[in-house]
């Protein structure tokens, strides 16, 4: 059937099973948002208008992350698209499955600095698993098809396309395809046949797998660290059942965090700068450690060539360049985590290490917090809230301080419960992540944790909240500066606070009101516990901005690039 | 063997607009400069060859090669090594050559090193040699003497010597085992 480009893009995305777009139209991608008017009509696709076209990026990636699914953004050319840069640098660090459609100025106009012209494809070529700039419409089908099994297969990520105007203008035959024949079919087809690309996971080799086990059996003091990897393949029943088995405490990293039950009695907490005392003592003192979908970024092997020194270091991973990066192994297992847990439980025996669990829970696996009377402090905050908000809550977070506290309070329960910008550190992500996720998850609750300095940068998402009538718990640290920053030039840069207070506007509670929600300044828990509840039956979003004090400190921290047991503060 | 040595990777692409750019853009990325590249289709229109020839040791050259691995337009990659590999680049050098002495005297050079008189003026000579980058060297050197106009050179092009290609289906088997990083 003769389509248009435009039209041939939504039944495209229709046939990925897309209902949920969020962006931001503009010039270029008129043509796109004509179509998107009659779909949107029809009940065939929802589409939200965010504030800006990096909420709408932070939106598709929190959309992405809670649901499993591939998050989808539209923003115009030029300056739609560049703000659409941190977003997908975010997604591509933390493995977030997203797909940005952008369309650029005219085949006839590229190249002449046309108004909102940008070489995006150019731009993003370091942040996305692959981009695409569509040079006819006759080849638009297939490339959608080719982005969504990039974006969605192996170790998943961001891919862009970018279409210029004209092409969603042209007119060509559209065949109707079925996902299920995508594979089989057309450039994918092609793609597939290669035996270089394997887009299905590769099936783990099985000798591999029975190495695993022999050292599993020869291990007395085994260590497992749970990565962002068991959160994206959805792994953490096999990962739950596979220490349960080995009987080994687990140790979780920022990214892994939903991936093995954070009340399961094998935890050890969170690993790493700031880890816990038994997650980095049990990682220098164990004698095998297997790190599942986890890459050793410098927040967790913070000193490569001493991490892990008495252990024979074990790497599941589906992504073969992650291999040797950071760390060097003495073993790997190429592929996806859930399919490798899956051979590795039907192989090892139950074992017990009662001794060596004794050593490593002989340390603390949450920090412990002074209690103070006269100021609200943050640990009395995140407990009232898990004592409070539903257990299958989902957190979002922004970057500092508060992330931190958050995940070393919270005990996660699934994949998909925290979001958080691990690899990237972006801040402003919160906002943007809470509404993607209320969007995809409706019947839960979605709590967005914030600080002063994250939640100003992309506090504009506030009216999109309010719009959708979307019941986000904004709950905001408010300590007047940038927490840590300051805890950094507190312990590193003798107290030289170069720009972090951020003693000024605005009234948070004010801005709140101003844009149509609730919101309420809280010095001590009980005010906090009152507030908390109204703004979980309030019906709406709501901001709590919590008075803490500036001198609080993330602990414990181990400086950047010191061995993982020498603790800067306990 | 984990030192900084010069290292050859063959390259297998898409022969497409923009393919250039990503794979030069993993080296520039991760800082690395590029010593030599040359790129051309293969006998199979729709397939660029690509010869980059960098300054790294073992365990960078296997993530570079990795990484280049993940690029969904590249087909194949494979490290060739030094002592299994033809490397040749041909280079033209435009030489001053104001009277017939110096020109007799270029020639002989040229003779000796088997390079090839391509251009003659009144006051110049063009050479073509081909060579690895030691009878470049040798041969500029020794020209130098008379003044160099200009120098141009494609960049090595490499072949791994026997039987063997870069192609998947007679490489050897442990390239593509997904599981193991062998180069």
């Amino acid at each position: 059937m003769q389509m248009t480009g435009a039209r041939i893009l939504m039944e495209c995305l229709l046939e990925q099973g897309v209902d949920t777009i969020f962006g931001y139209p503009g010039g270029t991608i008129l043509n796109v948002y004509d179509e998107l008017y009659s779909y949107q009509n029809e009940g065939r696709v929802k589409h939200i208008l965010t504030a800006h076209e990096q909420g709408a990026c932070h939106a598709a990636d929190g959309y992405a992350r809670s649901t499993g699914k591939v998050g989808v953004c539209f923003a115009t050319s030029g300056p739609g698209a560049t703000n659409l840069v941190t977003g997908i640098a975010t997604a591509y660090m933390d493995s977030s499955p997203i797909v940005c459609i952008t369309c650029n100025v005219a085949q006839d106009l590229i190249g002449k600095d046309s108004f909102q012209e940008v070489d995006i494809t150019g731009v993003t070529m370091p942040i996305t698993k692959c981009n695409y700039l569509v040079r006819s419409v006759d080849e638009l089908a297939d490339t959608v098809r080719e982005a969504f099994a990039i974006a969605r297969s192996g170790r998943p990520g961001p891919v862009l396309l970018d279409i210029p105007k004209n092409i969603t203008a042209e007119k060509t035959d559209y065949e109707p395809l079925d996902r299920k024949l995508h594979g089989t079919n057309g450039r994918l087809g092609k793609l597939m046949m290669r035996s270089s690309h394997d887009f299905k996971a590769p099936e783990p080799n099985h000798a591999d797998i029975d190495k695993l086990v022999d050292m599993i059996k020869a291990s007395s003091k085994p260590l497992i660290i749970c990565g962002g990897g068991v959160v994206r393949s959805r792994a953490s029943v096999e990962f739950e059942d596979f220490a349960n088995r080995i009987d080994a405490p687990v140790a979780i990293t920022l990214m892994g965090g939903g991936g093995f039950r954070g009340r399961n009695k094998l935890t050890t907490g969170m690993i790493g700068m700031h880890g816990s005392q038994a997650s980095n003592m049990a990682v220098d003192a164990c004698d095998l450690l297997i790190a599942v979908g986890c890459r050793f970024s410098d927040r967790v092997a913070l000193r490569p060539s001493s991490f892990a020194q008495n252990a024979k270091i074990v790497q599941i991973d589906i992504d073969r360049s992650e291999i040797n990066k950071n760390v060097m192994t003495d073993h790997h297992i190429v592929g996806d985590a859930r399919r490798v847990l899956e051979l590795l439980n039907e192989r090892v025996p139950e074992i017990k290490h009662d001794e060596w669990k004794n050593y490593v829970f002989s340390f603390k696996t949450e920090t412990e917090y002074d209690e103070v009377k006269d100021h609200l402090t943050p640990s009395e905050v995140l407990s009232t809230i898990a004592r409070i908000l539903p257990q299958d809550t989902i957190v979002s977070t922004d970057v500092g301080q508060h992330q931190m506290w958050a995940i070393q309070h919270f005990h996660f329960d699934y994949p998909g419960q925290l979001l958080t910008s691990g690899g990237f550190g972006t801040m402003g992500f919160g906002l943007g992540a809470a509404i993607g996720a209320q969007v995809g998850n409706p019947d839960k609750t979605v709590l967005h944790v914030t600080g002063d300095g994250g939640f100003r940068m992309n506090c504009n998402e506030l009216a999109t909240e309010q719009y959708y009538k979307l019941p986000i718990i904004t709950v905001l640290f408010n300590n007047g500066t940038l927490g840590m920053v300051r805890q950094w030039q507190h312990l590193i840069y003798k107290e030289h606070y170069s720009q972090p207070p951020l003693d000024r506007a605005p009234d948070f509670v004010k801005l709140a009101e101003a844009y149509g929600l609730g919101g309420k300044r809280v010095t001590n828990v009980e005010d906090f516990e009152v507030a908390l509840k109204e703004a979980m039956s309030c019906g709406h979003g709501y901001v709590i901005d919590c008075a803490i004090d500036m001198d609080e400190m993330v602990r414990p921290m181990v400086g950047g690039g010191s061995h993982i047991t020498q603790f800067m503060i306990d | 063997m984990n030192e900084i040595t010069r290292r050859t990777l063959a390259v297998l692409v898409d022969n497409e607009a923009g393919v250039l750019s990503r794979v030069a853009r993993l080296f520039s990325g991760k800082a690395y400069n590029i010593e030599s590249l040359a790129v051309g289709a293969t006998d199979d229109p729709k397939i660029s060859r690509i010869t980059i020839e960098v300054m790294a040791n073992d365990d960078q050259t296997r993530l570079l090669s990795n990484q280049l691995r993940k690029l969904i337009c590249v087909h194949s990659v494979k490290t060739l090594l030094p002592e299994h590999a033809i490397r040749r680049e041909l280079v033209l050098i435009k030489v001053l050559a104001q009277n017939s002495e110096a020109r007799n005297e270029i020639i002989q050079i040229a003779n000796i090193f088997r390079a090839s008189i391509i251009d003659v003026s009144i006051s110049s000579l063009t050479l073509a040699v081909i060579g690895d980058e030691t009878k470049a060297q040798a041969i500029q050197h020794l020209l130098e003497e008379f003044g160099i106009r200009e120098l141009v050179r494609t960049g090595m092009v490499a072949l791994e010597r026997g039987q063997y290609t870069i192609d998947e289906q007679t490489k050897e088997k442990g390239e593509f085992d997904y599981g193991k990083n062998v180069l």
